[in-house]
């Protein structure tokens, strides 16, 4: 049975159409790359699945069960976590809060009981000399940190990863790509947008090319980028 | 990483400040209970005055400062606790302390209905509709005959006189009933204004506070990672409701007087608690205690003008909103660091890595 299933999912803003009848499977302990150019709707896919939009038509089935009704909070609590593009943070509070709210209730706990786990997953992204700060003073780059951070504070058995190497160095995002592969040995399926191929190509064993909101390609990596019609679609976005 | 049955982690939230200033409000509190023992009855009525705007000023500050919940219906609540106090007084003939306690019951309850209409709107248009609704409710108090009608009734002579507990502070001080009443009145409203200080400062503490503080940050990524910002603005709401219909019924006992104009007034009630919240400072729960202070020194000093004063507030308000926007304790609290309650989850750790400002 797979962890997450769109079927049919549409969804238009007035006459264009984002996400145009939708339907994939990810299996547990996958990780799955999504692709496809600027405006594609990407970013809309996961606000479908995570109920930060509501879908126009198709169902969203999450651990085996209908999800597509059900409100974001819901979604967080049953397993789905998810980074913003545009990153928001929880601005007042500190980095440290920031995990701390996410944690105690996105796994319905207490405090106490998840904040060595806050602080662990701080030294693991990189953060834990900033935890103190408010995360309002954090640059655009530990803000995408912050967004990891803080879905993986969720306990997620479904990370949705929205381009979170744009603007890293070369260094930094092999960094990035060892602590993705990581949570993704620890058994947590993976939903990754992302531009920067073969970032994503380490990571991912299949890939997915959305355009104009309409999934025009699925499969391994080299078969997909030996296709033509997503070369056609890449040629001049990215090399 | 460490072992972690011993964690090298620590959460602190005390700052040095806070540890201090406990010790300076517990006397603080104590030279208060003392109060009556010392100073005339006329000051003990100024305190209860500044007390019970002071709770009310509280609870529209968690409402508007932490739940964004910008409420000019508090109003409906004042009334409704006062009202819902006279009928167990009048009707039933029970203890005005039973009706005060009752208050907060029928309070929370008339917070139902409202939140079920007003929770639809938003902004501009909650805050119309708080109004509204506190209008409507005047209305149907005003038709209710048995207490008076449009032009209001007062308290049976006596009924604060053999209030529970007035008896033995009279013999005890040697005052006259009427003056033991006022003390009683205002005993019990130094126990609600540390009562709901207590309880705000225990929520916003509890990992309510932090929802509360992350809805009111980014409302859409708080609810990806799992808070509901409609259930905590709900709780916030009935818990401001109940408290201000205490406080009403408490004001009420003390006035022995009601009509419907005066006890839902929207000067009286919301207009001069916004005021007090805005000029100490929003969001914070120092900023109402400030405010009370500075509002009731303009009241005094301003109190041979006439209307005049209400256009001086007024100005007041304006000029602070623009050049203080996070009022008078915001001032002094952004230059000295100083936070009396603080909220902060500070992190420290065996790890000499963690840095940052621990505010406060
Ligand atoms: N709330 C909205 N209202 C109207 N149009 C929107 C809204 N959100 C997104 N769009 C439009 O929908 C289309 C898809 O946007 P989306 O953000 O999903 O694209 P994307 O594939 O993530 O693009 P990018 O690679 O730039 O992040 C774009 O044309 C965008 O302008
Ligand atoms: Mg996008």
């Amino acid at each position: 049975m797979p962890i997450l299933a769109l079927d049919n999912v549409s969804k238009s803003f007035g006459a264009l159409k984002v996400a145009d009848q939708v339907s994939f499977a990810l299996e547990k302990g996958e990780a799955l790359g999504v692709i496809g150019p600027n405006g594609a709707g990407k970013s809309t896919l996961f606000n479908l699945i995570t109920g930060n939009l509501g879908v126009d038509g198709g169902t969203v089935t999450f651990d085996g069960a209908d999800v597509t009704r059900q409100p974001p909070m819901v979604r967080c609590l049953a397993g789905i976590g998810r980074t913003f593009q545009i990153p928001q943070p929880f601005e007042k509070l500190t980095v440290f809060e920031n995990l701390l709210v996410a944690a105690a209730f996105g796994s319905s706990r207490t405090e106490k009981d998840v904040s060595d786990r806050c602080a662990d997953i701080l030294v693991e992204t990189g953060l834990i000399a900033r935890a103190n700060q408010t995360a309002g003073s954090l640059g655009l780059l530990q803000r995408k940190r912050l967004e990891l951070a803080r879905a993986l504070a969720t306990q997620p058995k479904v990370l949705l990863l929205d381009e979170i190497a744009g603007g890293l160095t070369e260094g930094e995002c092999q960094e990035l790509v060892d602590t993705i592969r990581s949570i993704h040995a620890a058994g947590v399926s993976i939903v990754w947008v992302e531009h920067i191929l073969h970032a994503l190509t380490s990571v991912v064993g299949r890939l997915l090319v959305l355009d104009f909101g309409k999934v025009i390609a699925m499969g391994k990596p080299d078969d997909i980028m030996a296709s033509k019609s997503v070369r056609q679609i890449y040629l001049g976005i990215e090399v | 990483m460490a072992d972690h049955a011993f964690s090298p982690w620590k959460v602190e939230t005390r700052t040095r400040a806070s540890s201090a200033f406990g010790l300076v409000a517990l006397a603080v509190v104590i030279a208060a209970a003392a109060a009556p023992l010392f100073v005339s009855r006329s000051v003990i009525q100024d305190l209860f005055f500044i007390l019970t705007m002071l709770v009310l000023a509280q609870c529209w500050n968690l409402l508007a400062g932490y739940a964004g919940l910008v409420s000019v219906g508090q109003q409906a609540f004042v009334g409704f606790g006062a009202y819902t106090m006279f009928a167990v007084v009048i009707l039933a003939g029970l203890d005005p302390i039973v009706g005060i306690l009752l208050a907060g019951i029928t309070a929370s309850v008339l917070a139902i209905p409202v939140a079920f209409f007003a929770f639809r709107l938003q902004g501009a248009y909650f805050a119309i509709g708080t109004w509204v609704i506190a209008e409507v409710v005047r209305l149907l108090l005003a038709q209710w005959k048995a207490l008076g009608g449009g032009t209001g009734t007062s308290l049976p002579s006596g009924a604060t006189r053999e209030m529970f507990g007035v008896g033995l502070v009279s013999d005890w001080l040697g005052v006259r009933p009427s003056q033991a009443a006022d003390i009683v009145c205002y005993w019990l409203a130094l126990v609600l204004a540390c009562a709901t200080i207590g309880f705000i400062y225990k929520l916003l503490r509890s990992k309510q506070g932090l929802g509360l503080a992350a809805v009111r940050d980014n409302r859409e990524a708080a609810r990806s990672v799992g808070v509901d910002p409609g259930w905590m603005k709900s709780v916030v709401y009935l818990a401001a409701a109940l408290v201000t219909g205490i406080a009403g019924a408490l004001i009420y006992v003390q006035k022995a007087r009601i009509s419907p104009d005066a006890a839902f007034s929207l000067t009286d009630w919301t207009a001069y608690v916004i005021f007090i919240v805005v000029i100490g400072g929003i969001g914070t729960i120092e900023g109402p205690i400030v405010g009370v202070i500075v509002f009731f020194i303009l009241l005094n000093l301003l109190a041979d003008y006439g209307s005049w004063y209400l256009l001086v507030l007024g100005l007041i308000g304006i000029i602070v909103m623009l050049f203080a926007p996070r009022g008078l304790w915001g001032l002094f609290a952004d230059r000295t660091g100083i936070q009396l309650f603080p909220v902060r989850r500070i992190l420290t750790g065996a790890s000499s890595t963690t840095k940052g400002v621990p505010h406060g």
